[in-house]
């Protein structure tokens, strides 16, 4: 298909895929195996502009939008969802300083982000606070020109390894979701550490971490936006990064999908390539669709937010979702045409049907996903009375 | 610093099929590329650049298309690209081809001029030499290593067929490199953008003030006469039986032929 693409976009497209070819897929195994943070290649993402690319051209970014950054996504998850999270993270971690941050804020963060010299990380999710955002227990005081933050987040992508935090924490408990507050957290600020580096069924080279804050202070200035707005932060932010979640389903659909085709072509069974056999032809005809349905939604999804739309939840959400099922799908039927080979850790398929999986889980499980599109549902039909 | 590097457009022989009759490579639908040894010498440029300040240009010479390899150097960070084309440098051998070159780093300046070690469609590893030579400047082939370089001079490991020298020259001079120099970096999105607005320079012989007589065809004293594959290598011997056997008839053979 073609979604006649910009010369930009394009190009985008294509460094995306050299770097994928290039530094990606021959260091892929290793890192999971290792379960290694790809430093090597964040660096060499960085010296080719990619972490500016959403950023806006005042602060040294591309300034491209949401559309550009889905195609670089799309094109890394294809060769490597580890990577493509790490690098998707920054951007998620990103957005609290992109669309709440004051100048003098934008300022002093933003040029380092879009120079790829320091990586980012968004602290939302608590032992008890997951899909339920209202269970934060992390808190911050105001005392003189400080905030003093206690508590611990959990599952942190890019937790250790970053070195901006944005982090949400309660300033009012009595207000409930509007006593949430967001803050810019600095790797070594006093009483900020990190806890156990998780253990993963997949996206294993990407880094998963807890955020101790024990008395941590940070300056007053660090508050983003104002008291209270720490939920509707994160919602926006979630809200903007949600199809690029979608769009590493439609990467790490493709890059299975292209394995299995592969594959299919070679092996030889009861004297025929398998591809031959209507069994795998449906079955790949339905992935090849999957994919394509997938892909169309998530390109309009991400046009639709750069169109300056003020209501992007729900396409977004279902984005995310129809996406990341189809992801899951596509790999563990990829896995299924190669059969044992498949199984096997010599081939890519079966280390992405394990990645997939936290796609269906990860910046709201599906069935949150659900039930944000019904709400959004129900509130536009109670509108059109 | 002004550091000038000599690139080709050659064709991606990863992809290159051979004409079995004609004995030349089939050209169509084969994707161009910069040859691979010269991406080690932009790289080369484009680090001591960063060390020393200054600016690198490319240049090549070859058809309109070949535009697309300087298109290419200038998006891995390439500051200036000069494309040396016309009817006139058609035909050209080595001599010929390194005149025209020497012609616009005469015409452009440079400190230092850095060229991959060799093409890999010619192989012949002859044209940086023969620039030096027309420029009338000392040169460095096959360096794998830059130990240091300043204003006045450059000092290099070059690799011998029994080791190898530490050599220092002073500047302008000329180095070609080899792919153990360092790890060419991959564009940027900015550089891939300049890339597509920068104006590419072009150059044919009259603006290079060179006579017809020099480039080209006309300046070429060798010509191609056959093109063929050459045969398997004679004299192999291959040796059977246990492996403790196999090692001791090696030993034996090696020590006849006076190799240990």
């Amino acid at each position: 298909m073609d979604y006649f693409l910009s010369e930009e976009q394009l190009m985008i497209k294509e460094l995306c895929a050299q770097i994928a070819q290039e530094k990606v897929i021959p260091v892929r195994a290793e890192l999971d195996e290792k379960e290694e943070f790809p430093w090597e290649i964040m660096k060499v993402m960085a010296s080719s502009d990619l972490f500016g690319l959403f950023i806006p051209e005042e602060y040294g970014g591309l300034g491209k939008g949401s559309f550009e950054l889905t195609i670089a996504v799309e094109e890394l998850s294809k060769a490597c969802l580890g990577v493509s999270t790490t690098y998707a993270a920054n951007a998620l971690g990103t957005y609290p300083i992109l669309l709440f941050g004051t100048g003098e804020q934008k300022k002093k963060y933003l040029p380092d982000i879009a120079a790829g010299k320091r990586l980012v990380a968004f602290g939302l999710t608590e032992a008890n606070a997951g899909s339920d955002a209202g269970g934060t227990r992390t808190t911050a005081r105001l005392e003189g020109d400080h905030y003093v933050i206690n508590g611990t987040k959990q599952w942190i992508t890019n937790g250790g390894e970053a070195e901006i935090y944005t982090v949400i924490a309660i300033t009012d408990r009595s207000k409930g979701p509007r006593g949430a507050s967001a803050f810019i957290v600095e790797k070594g600020t006093p009483g900020f550490s990190f806890g156990k580096k998780e253990k993963k069924m997949g996206i294993r080279a990407s880094a998963t971490r807890e955020l101790v804050f024990e008395d941590c202070r940070v300056p007053k200035e660090n508050l983003i936006s104002k008291e209270g707005m720490g939920f509707l932060v994160a919602m926006k932010t979630l809200d903007s990064s949600r199809v690029g979640v979608g769009a590493q389903g439609v990467g790490v659909a493709q890059g299975a999908f292209d394995e299995a085709v592969k594959f299919a072509r070679q092996r030889v069974q009861f004297g025929h390539p398998v591809i031959g056999f209507q069994a795998i032809q449906h079955m790949i005809a339905d992935m090849a669709t999957e994919i394509e349905a997938a892909r169309a939604l998530v390109y309009a999804a991400a046009r639709y937010a750069d169109s300056g739309a003020k209501d992007v939840t729900k396409v977004s959400s279902m984005a995310k979702l129809f996406a990341t099922d189809v992801a899951m799908r596509v790999t563990t039927n990829s896995v299924q045409v190669m059969g044992g080979s498949g199984y096997m850790r010599e081939y890519p398929v079966e280390k992405m049907m394990r990645d997939a999986k936290i796609l269906q889980i990860y910046e709201g499980t599906n069935q949150i996903q659900r039930n944000v599109i019904a709400q959004n549902i129900i509130k536009e039909a109670a509108k059109a009375k | 610093m002004k550091i000038a590097v000599c690139i080709k457009q050659v064709p991606d022989t990863a992809e290159v099929r051979i004409n079995r009759e004609t004995g030349t490579l089939i050209r169509e639908g084969v994707p161009s590329i910069i040859n691979p040894y010269d991406t080690h010498a932009i790289e080369a440029a484009l680090s001591i650049r960063e060390m020393l300040g200054g600016t690198v240009c490319a240049v090549t010479m070859g058809p309109p298309q070949a535009e697309a390899s300087l298109r290419e150097a200038i998006s891995l960070g390439v500051d200036e690209a000069f494309l040396v084309t016309g009817r006139e440098f058609a035909g050209a051998d080595t001599l010929a081809t390194a005149c025209a070159l020497s012609g616009v780093i005469k015409k452009i300046g440079a400190d230092l001029i850095i060229c991959g070690k060799q093409a890999i469609d010619g192989d012949t590893a002859q044209v940086g030499p023969e620039v030096a030579e027309f420029l009338d400047i000392p040169h460095v082939s096959y360096v794998k290593k830059i130990i240091e370089v300043n204003a006045e001079s450059i000092k290099v490991e070059r690799m011998m067929d029994d080791g190898s020298d530490i050599v220092e020259a002073g500047l302008p001079a000329l180095i070609t490199v080899v792919r153990e120099l360092n790890t060419p970096r991959l564009p940027s999105l900015k550089g891939k953008m300049n890339a597509k607005k920068a104006e590419i320079k072009k150059m044919g012989a009259a603006e290079l003030g060179l006579p017809p007589e020099v480039v080209g065809f006309n300046g070429s004293p060798t010509q191609v006469k056959k093109i063929f594959t050459p045969g398997p290598r004679g004299g192999r011997k291959q040796l059977e039986g246990p492996l403790e056997e196999q090692i001791d008839a090696l030993i034996n053979e090696l020590l006849e032929k006076k190799c240990l």
